[in-house]
């Protein structure tokens, strides 16, 4: 795909937990054979609950974690296991807005320093134009000049969150992972930031990868969405067929998991709520990771893995029953 | 209106701590540094048996010694020593402490199963007694003092750092550092330690008390400063089996010490205070 | 009309801070039927909490209780002795939390610690309390309780530890639960699991529920009125279905219509989701008159000024705002 800005290729990121002392060395697979892709200026929502290996599919996205196998292409540059990339060409393309914005941002430095340490760094040794991109970025996202000389403390959550996503950008990226960028903000301050990155979005042609499990948030944000469940993706498709037309349980039962006060009614009909909880990805159940917590259950689901394959058009999922109406 | 009222009471409560420990330090500075400016005598030739063991009186305040020598002097003059072996003997172990610490916080690995074993070995040794071995190579002196105090108590710079990087080290910022490019020393010189200084400065302080009693210690054992050379310590241990007969004879270095030590922990307070920006105004 | 379970009448909650006093929560009153569910929504620092812990007894300096009411089932509770709050805690009104690990005990096993609720409160001795604890696991739907019993906190998931202090909180059938964010703390599917079943078993022991949170949708799907707090006061308070019908305070209608809901964005195509302008104040300088005046829309000359008054609206419902009506 030549227009893919990052495409990731049977992705596997594994690690050894534990010692050989005690109880013995287990493998943890984090992510496990994750392929997806990304087009510039595309925003792909990425949902999964907690130890779905989002976190570490963003780390290895950036180069900070070495893939066990598989290939990330990101740009121009190629990650494996055996070729890290070079760190500093990657700060230029991949850049991440982070969940908590009261420690992602260095309590002893300003502003400024914050947004120009990174200029400097990479080659702008000009100081007035380094200031003026310092200004520049502070005015889209929404902070005032004045504001370059205080430190992070002076300012509110929503605020700080502007800084964090102006260190973001302000090496110019092509691709940004925004992880739960709202969920840590007072609820009447979400709305300023997801505005905020989508208008940031069409102004400067950014590709998003959206972390999140707020489901309204990502169907609103997303161009396309990937589901991921114990390290791999169950489904994945445009946002209208994900939202209108989920075809795996799991993706079901995360938007019936949803409180929607304005169909109350409807929603107590659709109860295809998932039981029980996510297993732990040391020991993960056989075949389908879904299949104890699946109302579809059948014998097939424990015996085989599930591939990811096609239900409609750039509409994938991973479930034997895929083409089950629901 | 809230933060109108509220800003005089913090500059009050960082300053006080702040104002009377760096007044104390500055004190005992100045008389080392203006010492043959402001003593009375000489503190090593002005001996003389006649005048020996005078109390405090108008002519020597804080009274002479068994050899007859101004006590005062002689206190203003130890505390060249004291506070040089004090100071650059926890510049020493801050500087060995925080390095080994932070790089072995940062990078983990079996660098940080080195750096943790030996600062274990270094805390299972009583710091004095290693200090005595190498006192005991270096032979007695005021460098090798220095060096002897400075190579042997940075256990504990090293714990108090190594610890908080390990609770810095997954916050976001030191994260964004790294996805930015940053290099690793970078990395820990300008996100790390500004954020972990304020314990380090409060364990720096402390440091600096203990090094001036170590130093009284050595010099007790006739492994520190010599004879007729005064240092609070020295003078400390001479006046030893005097201390029912002549009391000021060991009341006196031993305020000496009492005040430099408590000014030392009262600027680390308040220097801490200062360093942190939270601690200041917080606007809106 | 029978006496409420629970009326907070006119509570205001005092917090000292560099030696001055500020108040954290004012003129907050509220009423809780026997075995209905009462929703408190707000963001972070509206008071919701203290609120909560004010009715538990449980206010600690800098924060004290600064005047106002507390009725439990016709009794006032507010002086109460610490001692006889102790025994209503537990027997009569429970609380879970956020994050359950930081309220259980992690040296002892789960099963023990609901049994030492039957042995405190209903002198039951360890075996036949025991045998209930077990029997309350399985009531919250822990998986195989008969191992679980035995199990510590930290062998337990998020989700399990939440229903054990479920267990815990209702084992000795208290009339009123008091659940601040239970589930903020957990993944999507396992809060609606939770929600579901804090709701089921409310109902069936005739449990009032007093549910704190700062997700509008999940109180009301779950309770039957809800009342929104900001910056230390009640601003609205209607029947759940209404507040997302006719939401009648500009910060409710503001914060309905800034959140991207789901099938929104299906049906309108996507719109610009509407923002409440500025931050939210802090309790050292809240503004005077109406608090929501510098972010609100509608904003006049007396917002900045008066304090608006309660106007009823219909099946018990109230609003404190200036232009309302």
């Amino acid at each position: 795909m030549a227009d893919s800005l990052l495409s990731l290729d049977d992705l596997a990121v594994h690690f050894m937990v534990g010692s050989a002392f005690a109880g013995g060395v287990k493998t943890l697979k984090a992510v496990d054979g994750v392929t997806l892709d990304v087009k510039a200026g595309e925003c792909l929502g990425l949902v999964g609950e907690s130890g779905c290996g989002k976190s570490t599919l963003a780390l290895a996205i950036m180069g900070l974690l070495l893939p066990t196998r598989g290939l990330i292409h990101v740009d121009s540059q190629q990650i494996s296991g055996a070729t890290p990339p070079d760190r500093m060409k990657m700060a230029q393309t991949v850049q991440m807005v982070f969940q908590d914005p009261y420690a992602s941002l260095n309590p002893r430095q300003t502003v400024r320093r914050t947004l120009a340490d990174p200029l400097r760094l990479h080659g702008i040794n000009d100081r007035a134009e380094v200031e003026a991109r310092v200004i520049d970025m502070m005015a889209k996202v929404g902070l005032r000049p004045e504001h370059a000389d205080r430190y992070p403390h002076e300012f509110s959550g929503g605020q700080r969150q502007r800084i964090g996503i102006a260190r973001a950008l302000i090496l110019k990226p092509k691709l940004v992972i925004c992880d739960e960028p709202v969920s840590a903000l007072d609820v009447s301050i979400r709305a300023q930031i997801i505005n905020l990155l989508l208008e940031l979005k069409d102004e400067m042609g950014l590709a998003y990868i959206m972390i999140s499990h707020d489901l309204g948030v990502v169907e609103h944000v997303s161009d396309r969405v990937a589901v991921m469940y114990l390290g791999r993706i169950v489904e994945q498709g445009g946002w209208q067929e994900i939202f209108e037309d989920p075809r795996h349980p799991y993706t079901r039962a995360l938007i019936a998991a949803i409180p929607d006060p304005f169909h109350r009614a409807a929603a107590a009909v659709a109860k295809a709520k998932a039981k029980g909880e996510i297993a732990s990805a040391l020991n993960p159940p056989p075949g389908c990771h879904f299949n104890p917590r699946c109302p579809l259950k059948a014998d097939l689901c424990t015996a085989e893995v599930p591939l990811l394959e096609a239900t409609g058009p750039g509409h994938l999922a991973a479930c034997h029953f895929r083409d089950r109406a629901s | 209106m809230s933060v109108a009222l509220k800003l005089p009471r913090l500059r009050l409560k960082g300053g006080t701590s702040l104002w009377v420990g760096g007044s104390l330090v500055a004190i005992a500075i100045s008389a080392a540094i203006l010492a043959p400016v402001i003593a009375l005598t000489d503190p090593v030739m002005d001996a003389n048996l006649m005048n020996a063991e005078i109390p405090p009186c108008w002519e020597y305040p804080f009274g002479t010694d068994a050899q007859g020598r101004d006590i005062y002097s002689r206190i203003v003059y130890g505390a060249r020593i004291s506070l040089s072996v004090g100071i650059i003997s926890q510049i020493c172990n801050s500087l060995i402490g925080v390095t080994l610490g932070l790089t072995a916080g940062y990078w983990g690995g079996w660098w940080d199963d080195l750096v943790s074993g030996l600062t274990n070995l270094m805390l299972a040794i009583p710091s004095l007694v290693f200090a005595l071995a190498i006192m005991a190579i270096l032979g007695p002196g005021l460098v090798s003092l220095v060096i002897a105090l400075g190579l042997t108590s940075w256990s504990y710079s090293c714990r108090i750092a190594r610890a908080q990087v390990l609770s810095l080290k997954s916050q976001g910022y030191v994260q964004a550092a790294r996805i930015l490019g940053y290099g690793d020393l970078r990395i820990m010189f300008t996100q790390v330690l500004p954020n972990i200084l304020g314990p380090l400065i409060v364990i720096a302080t402390l440091g600096m008390g203990g090094a001036i009693l170590a130093e009284a210690a050595l010099s007790f054992l006739g492994l520190g400063i010599r004879p007729p050379f005064p240092s609070w310590g020295s003078m400390l241990s001479e006046a030893r089996d005097q201390i029912t007969t002549a009391p000021w004879l060991s009341v006196f270095p031993g305020l000496a010490i009492f005040f430099t030590v408590l000014g030392l922990n009262l600027l680390g307070d308040g220097l801490r205070d200062i360093l942190d920006p939270q601690s200041t105004t917080r606007r809106n | 009309m029978t006496t409420p379970l629970l009326r907070v009448d006119n509570l205001r909650i005092a917090l000292a801070s560099d030696g001055i006093t500020y108040n954290a929560v004012e003129n907050v009153s509220f009423e809780i039927g026997r075995g209905e569910a009462f929703g408190l929504v707000g963001e972070s620092g509206c008071g919701k909490s203290i609120t909560a812990l004010a009715v538990m007894g449980l206010l600690r300096r800098p924060l004290s209780l600064g005047g106002g009411r507390i009725v439990l089932d016709g009794q006032e509770i507010q002086d109460a002795p610490a001692a006889e709050m102790r025994r209503l805690r537990g027997k009569r009104i429970a609380m879970i939390f956020q994050e359950p690990m930081t309220a259980l005990n992690p040296l002892s096993p789960v099963g023990k610690q609901i049994a030492e609720m039957f042995v405190l409160h209903q002198g039951a001795n360890w075996n036949e309390a025991m045998d209930r604890a077990e029997e309350a696991l399985r009531q919250v739907r822990v998986p195989s309780p008969e191992r679980r019993i035995r199990d510590y906190p930290h062998q337990l998931s998020g989700g399990m530890r939440q229903r054990v202090m479920i267990a815990i909180a209702l084992a000795c059938g208290p009339d009123l639960l008091v659940a601040d964010e239970p589930t903020t703390a957990l993944d999507v599917t396992v809060q609606a699991e939770i929600i579901d079943l804090i709701a089921e078993l409310c109902a069936a022991k005739g449990t009032a529920v007093l549910m704190i949170s700062h997700d509008l949708g999940l109180v009301a799907n779950m309770c039957k009125r809800v009342a929104v707090m900001y910056a230390g006061r009640i601003v609205e308070s209607q029947v759940a279905d209404a507040i997302f019908a006719t939401p009648s305070h500009p910060y409710t209608q503001g914060l309905i219509d800034s959140l991207p809901r789901l099938g929104e964005r299906a049906r309108r195509g996507r719109q610009r989701l509407t923002e409440i302008a500025g931050v939210v104040p802090s309790i050292q300088a809240y503004p005077a008159g109406c608090r929501f005046n510098p972010r609100c829309p509608a904003v006049t000359d007396i917002c900045r000024t008066n304090v608006p008054e309660a106007t009823s609206l219909p099946a018990d419902g109230l609003v404190r705002c200036h232009h309302h009506g």
